[in-house]
């Protein structure tokens, strides 16, 4: 990555806490005045260049979306810097220039029942960025880009008059796809584009995506609890727990060699279809809750390899052959061993 | 293996102002003791209405137009509902995707396994507490005595998954049916429960009905499957010779356009539309809109199943190859 200038998002040190304050009627009844503090989002780094695809991938709670609401503007960044295209996103939530820029970027949300208006008719959701962003000032060329689009997402131009309820699930994330198009965005954060999808649909929007992506140069963060799909997908992957990435690296040294505890844990217990009867370690405990996270490592309270060390002192990232890892165990050469007593994967 | 259950031709229906939908269609099959029964298909397939049909719960209008299910050698079908009511918990438990809406908010999970336990069991309060800490801890959950006394909030979502097992399993049934068991759930707490789940019905010998969207849960988990499109089993046997080498295009068509890890592919492969609603199921074999290899025949002609090395897939394309 250095040197490279051509990096369409730029994230530095993200944090995004949320207070969970009782009211302060509640407060002042019951004379205690706590104010819980979840750390959703701690400290996070990355960058994603032109043209590629950056997988968030971890289990519910790790802070993925969040993650994704900042960068949209969603939700504000309690510090840190969200670098889109030079403009810093997490600043300023009003002015021109910021409205101008935003229409370079664009969301596909999971659940394709909720994310489009019913009440709407298809033509009308897909020119929504357009009209927003006054992109093309006749009738008639709005009409015709939104043919285009629908095409281009394998739809045909008359669905431009049926309302979301008459489309079903698969059909409905087109359309999503489609209005994200609309406004020629370069960069499209997708928040689990297929986990509301059966697979066979969920193959036909992946196949899309990446089509559009070789075709369009789009740049996609990608957000998904499925390693699967994450490493048909993306170029790169981080892996998230708790708030922190924890790993990332190109997506193929990352699946094939992992080195985070965490990031194996969730590639051993990946569901085998080869049925290759692998022997699985033995798991142990639940996430926690980001309210209290666990000192010194988050992970540490599940992790094999854990130390006194690990359980007071957090680790720093350290990048060993392009892959960057928090981990003392790592870090220290403890895993490299307990690597070797990993069995092969086939 | 004895068989335990064995649904025949069955059909559920759904009468509706404008036409009768048929969700189920000429259904047969069998779980014998101890047996795990993979049930997969894509949402609409008909698999959780053929679990619910089983336990006696279809919400009217939906009902059994026609077919058999007998079970332990007893017509469940007919049965009355207070009778059923007996047997489902006792006979046959059942575990359904979101742990949430399957326990009762208001009362502690001691209390919901102990009720389930003495109204089934011929057994005093104290033995069906012990039973209930006793089963907690081998469903995995930590600190189980202290743990009856909780509330399904205080629990995460892992936890409370473990106590509708439990639950189902408390009475100690001869069957489970578990619809998306580990839907709901993350990948590490997925793996944990399906563990769960393997080790309770060897050492139990329940059999299992295990009803799924996730090819990866019945590799895992399933000794045969069932694989349904549009109300009817397209290929069952066992699940290493279902998955390794299918032979319904549907099922083959499947598996291919799961991505997986290891092999990385330019596309993934896809089926074209997607599954038919049960008001415009089409004619002859139902996939035959989307089956790349379709004969003359299948848009007018059903196929049955019929064996196919080792399992029964209904399919014209094997007839053809046979002959």
């Amino acid at each position: 990555m250095l040197g490279r200038t051509d990096e369409v998002l730029s994230v530095s040190g993200l944090t995004k806490r949320f207070s969970t304050a009782n009211s302060v009627l509640t407060r002042m009844l019951s004379g205690k005045n706590r104010r819980h503090v979840v750390h959703a989002v701690e400290d996070v780094t990355f960058s994603i260049g032109r043209g590629s695809t950056l997988a968030l991938v971890g289990e519910s709670g790790c802070g993925k979306s969040t993650i994704a609401r900042c960068i949209t503007g969603i939700l504000a960044p309690t510090s840190g810097t969200i670098d889109f295209m030079g403009v810093d996103m997490g600043q300023a939530h009003s002015g021109r220039a910021l409205r101008a820029h935003r229409r370079h970027l664009q969301m596909i949300f999971q659940d394709p029942y909720a994310s489009l208006n019913p009440r709407w008719r298809v033509g009308r959701i897909i020119a929504e960025p357009i009209v927003t962003h006054r992109l093309l000032e006749s009738r008639a060329k709005v009409e015709a880009r939104i043919e285009d689009l629908l095409l281009l997402v394998g739809l045909s131009a008359q669905d431009a008059m049926r309302y979301p309820h008459q489309f079903s699930g698969g059909q409905r994330q087109r359309i999503s796809i489609a209005r994200a198009l609309a406004s020629e965005p370069d960069f499209i954060v997708c928040d689990e584009p297929t986990s509301a999808l059966d697979v066979s649909v969920q193959a036909q929007i992946l196949n899309l995506m990446r089509r559009l992506q070789e075709r369009l140069g789009l740049t996609y963060l990608l957000i998904s609890h499925n390693l699967a799909v994450v490493a048909h997908m993306a170029e790169r992957i981080g892996v998230m727990y708790l708030g922190r990435i924890v790993e990332i690296g190109e997506a193929g040294t990352v699946l094939a060699s992992p080195l985070h505890p965490y990031t194996r844990m969730l590639l051993d217990t990946l569901p085998d279809l080869e049925m290759r009867r692998r022997h699985r370690p033995p798991l142990k405990g639940d996430v926690p809750s980001p309210l209290a996270p666990p000192t010194g490592c988050a992970y540490h309270p599940r992790c094999p390899l854990a130390n006194v060390r690990c359980t007071h002192e957090r680790p720093q990232p350290i990048n060993t052959g392009g892959v960057v890892v928090a981990c003392h165990a790592v870090a220290e050469g403890r895993a490299s061993q307990a690597a070797m007593l990993r069995t092969p994967p086939s | 293996m004895k068989s335990l259950l064995s649904v025949r031709r069955l059909r559920v229906e759904i009468p509706t102002r404008s036409a009768t939908l048929v969700v189920v269609d000429d259904v047969s099959f069998e779980v014998a003791e101890g047996e795990i029964l993979g049930v997969v298909g894509e949402s609409g397939a008909g698999k959780s209405m053929t679990g619910i049909a089983i336990i006696g719960l279809l919400d009217p209008p939906a009902r059994i137009a026609a077919g058999e299910i007998i079970f332990a050698g007893r017509r469940l079908d007919n049965l009355d509902a207070e009778a059923m009511r007996t047997l489902r918990g006792r006979q046959i438990g059942a575990v359904f995707q979101d742990p949430l809406t399957s326990l009762n908010p208001l009362l502690t999970i001691g209390h919901q396994l102990v009720q389930t336990m003495t109204t089934h069991l011929d057994i005093s309060q104290r033995e069906a507490r012990q039973g209930a800490a006793a089963l907690l801890a081998e469903v995995g959950v930590p600190a189980a005595a202290e743990r009856l006394a909780a509330y399904p909030h205080e629990l995460s979502g892992g936890m409370r998954q473990r106590v509708v097992v439990a639950l189902a399993f408390c009475c100690n049934p001869k069957f489970v049916i578990a619809d998306e068991p580990t839907t709901a759930l993350d990948v590490s707490i997925q793996a944990q429960v399906m563990e769960m789940l393997r080790r309770i019905s060897r050492e139990h010998g329940t059999a299992i009905m295990l009803i799924t969207h996730d090819m990866g849960v019945i590799a895992e988990l399933a000794d045969r499957v069932a694989v349904m499109y549009a109300g009817r089993i397209i290929e069952i046997g066992p699940t290493r010779a279902v998955l390794k080498s299918p032979s319904h295009p549907y099922t083959r068509a499947l598996m291919a356009s799961i991505p997986i890890i290891d092999r990385r592919a330019a596309s993934l492969l896809q089926i074209e539309g997607s599954m038919p609603r049960p008001d415009a199921i089409p004619s002859g074999c139902a996939f035959h809109p989307r089956c790349p290899s379709r004969l003359a025949r299948c848009n007018h002609d059903r196929p049955e199943l019929a064996p196919v090395d080792g399992s029964l897939a209904a399919c014209w394309l094997n007839a053809a190859t046979r002959t």
